[in-house]
């Protein structure tokens, strides 16, 4: 079975953008994002309609960036970690783009990037934005416990970022004629659902990796790229516990690869100045860190070619309490630099 | 027994029913609810077989103010109240004796909700 | 290490997991845990001075409810809490900002549905095996009362 499918006609990420809260802007990565709300409520009353609001954010500068108007795309596909996925479409409701729904629990960046390549693949949108959002009082509220209630965290334990990542995908070629530098997504993967080995979600990070590691191993199996070929492999959310255990995989099973990873999960916040614990989850994180770092590094060619898998902890609060083991998935993109103009 | 004396050993007390449950947080992972309803339950126990009260005497609030308190007064207010109308006791006499910390602690929780929200976490 | 199967999971999960830190955890829980307790003996001593024990005991329970529902609300008991862990907990102020903490949480769906049925989601199942158990007591001690 090949697995990777090489994209004909890989679509170029025309613009994007990265929006976060209070912690995300004391993060190495702060700078980098376009807009923090240090309150974490971009105006809102409730936690729910912030990361609505969070996620409208990052569309709408996303959209300023490639000089466009909401009237232009020609789909959305957004996801998020609320029930039902109400951030998303609550968020992007304004705008009138046609849109699609997705959850892929902490993986779905990547998951919104594979559908949106292949939807430029059939010609169904060659102008298409997709969204990732998360936030962490909303999330606590939804999966743990109240945000004012005295718990005390796990060292195992993630911290849920309040980020979003929004990002315009084409395959127009005059939007692009007067970029020098591009990113463009050429191979996509999905993945395939991989028992996580523990109920524990406290520990997401370790469930995930062997999703991360499954992903990894099987792309470089089925696609012409090899692992050397590569400057990154970005897993999403593993953290710092659950990036020991891919490495470990890795050296064992695909050597080449195990020195290359890198996780977003372990880049949003900084481990010396604050209480992180075992690092950064939630969807937003990988998209935020792949819009704010990433892209802008792969469109100047600082970076030229790298593997990007978000990683998701599939469970909710029922299964969780029913003692189920997390299941864990990671889809993978290959995102590539282009030179601009005449080599499009 | 001096005044001083009967604050130390509560602090004492409560300090080592504290940390014991701690230990159990740390090594089982039980969640706080299922402490919370342990520590409620070993109260109505302790009480029920006759160890509360000799720690009562001895350490007072190091052993009251902790949730087995919540339990023994529970345990307390069950045997008074059978003693007085029988079985029917059984019945009446938990919610009766703990009614005022329930009610008081439900009360709070509303009026409070009409003034405050959850604030957003900070690491 | 084998890491293959459930099995080599499971190792490897336990190979990276960070341990708590057990002694630091132990540590804090004992001091806040007795410095609440200290507390509630010194408001125990003022109301004996002047109301009979019973009374005195119902005093400080509230005393303390009050003073972890306010914190609660002020959002103070968390912060101070994240370090306490048990310290926190166990003392009659865990139940107190559990129950304030879901109900200032609750509100944004409402009063009724909202702050009305979340507010008891600790409290419920804390008060409902508090009574059981001293319904089941209740009826052994009367039992033996009939035997004896």
């Amino acid at each position: 079975m090949k697995r990777v499918k090489k994209l004909a006609t890989p679509p170029t990420f025309l613009s994007y953008a990265a929006v976060g809260g209070y912690e995300e802007s004391l993060g190495p990565l702060g700078d980098a994002f376009d807009l923090c709300d240090p309150s974490d409520s971009f105006g809102q009353r409730t936690w729910e309609s912030s990361e609505g609001e969070m996620g409208r954010s990052a569309v709408n500068i996303a959209l300023t960036k490639a000089g466009l108007s909401h009237t232009d795309p020609e789909l959305i596909i957004a996801g998020d970690l609320q029930n039902q996925c109400v951030a998303s479409s609550g968020g992007v409701a304004s705008f009138g783009i046609p849109f699609l729904g997705v959850y892929g629990a902490c993986s779905t960046c990547t998951e919104a990037l594979l559908l949106a390549s292949l939807m430029s693949e059939s010609e169904f949108s060659s102008l298409t934005v997709t969204l990732t959002t998360s936030h962490n009082s909303a999330a606590e509220r939804q999966f743990r416990t109240p945000l004012e209630y005295g718990g005390q965290r796990t060292p195992s334990a993630q911290w849920t970022a309040t980020a979003a990542g929004a990002f315009i995908l084409t395959t127009r070629e005059e939007l692009l004629s007067d970029k020098r530098g591009l990113a463009k997504i050429t191979e996509v993967m999905a993945g395939r659902i991989i028992d996580g080995a523990t109920a524990d979600g406290s520990n997401m990070g370790a469930a995930m990796a062997f999703a991360a590691a499954d992903s990894i191993i099987s792309f470089f199996s089925s696609s012409e790229v090899s692992p050397s070929s590569v400057d990154y492999i970005v897993t999403g959310d593993l953290g710092y516990v659950g990036s020991d255990i891919l490495r470990d995989i890795l050296k064992e099973k695909l050597p080449a690869a195990a020195g290359r990873h890198i996780d977003c999960g372990t880049l949003l916040y900084d481990r010396c100045a604050r209480d992180v614990h075992a690092g950064a989850s939630g969807c937003g994180t990988s998209a935020s860190v792949l819009a704010a770092y990433f892209l802008p590094n792969i469109a100047a060619g600082d970076i030229r070619r790298i593997l990007f898998l978000s990683t998701g902890a599939l469970m909710s609060p029922s299964s969780v309490l029913q003692g189920n083991n997390i299941l864990g998935i990671a889809p993978a993109v290959l995102i590539e630099h282009f030179e601009g103009g005449n080599n499009l | 027994m001096n005044e001083i004396t009967s604050i130390l050993l509560s602090a004492l007390a409560g300090g080592v029913i504290c940390a014991a449950v701690q230990l159990l947080i740390d090594f089982t992972r039980l969640t706080p609810a299922r402490i919370l309803v342990c520590l409620v339950t070993l109260g109505v126990v302790l009480f029920a077989v006759g160890a509360y009260e000799p720690l009562y005497k001895i350490f007072g609030a190091g052993v009251s103010v902790p949730l087995l308190g919540f339990g023994a007064t529970i345990g307390r207010g069950v045997r008074e109240a059978v003693g007085e109308v029988g079985l029917l006791g059984a019945l009446t006499g938990g919610l009766t004796a703990s009614a005022a910390g329930i009610s008081l602690s439900l009360f709070l929780g509303l009026f409070f909700s009409l003034f405050f929200r959850g604030r957003a976490k900070r690491m | 290490m084998d890491i293959s199967g459930q099995s080599g999971k499971k190792r490897l999960i336990k190979a990276h997991t960070p341990k708590s830190r057990h002694i630091k955890n132990l540590s804090l829980a004992f001091i806040f845990g007795g410095i609440i307790c200290a507390l509630g003996e010194g408001l125990l001593l003022l109301f004996k001075s002047i109301f009979d024990e019973k009374t005195a005991l119902t005093l400080v329970s509230l005393s303390l409810i009050f003073l972890a529902s306010l914190l609660t609300a002020l959002g103070v008991f968390d912060r101070v809490a994240r370090h306490a862990g048990a310290g926190t907990l166990v003392p009659i102020t865990g139940f107190s900002n559990a129950v304030t903490s879901q109900a200032i949480d609750a509100k944004s769906e409402g009063f009724v549905l909202g702050v009305g049925a979340k507010i008891f989601t600790i409290a419920g199942p804390v008060i409902l095996f508090g009574i059981s158990a001293g319904i089941i007591y209740g009826v052994i001690y009367y039992l033996a009362g009939l035997l004896f």
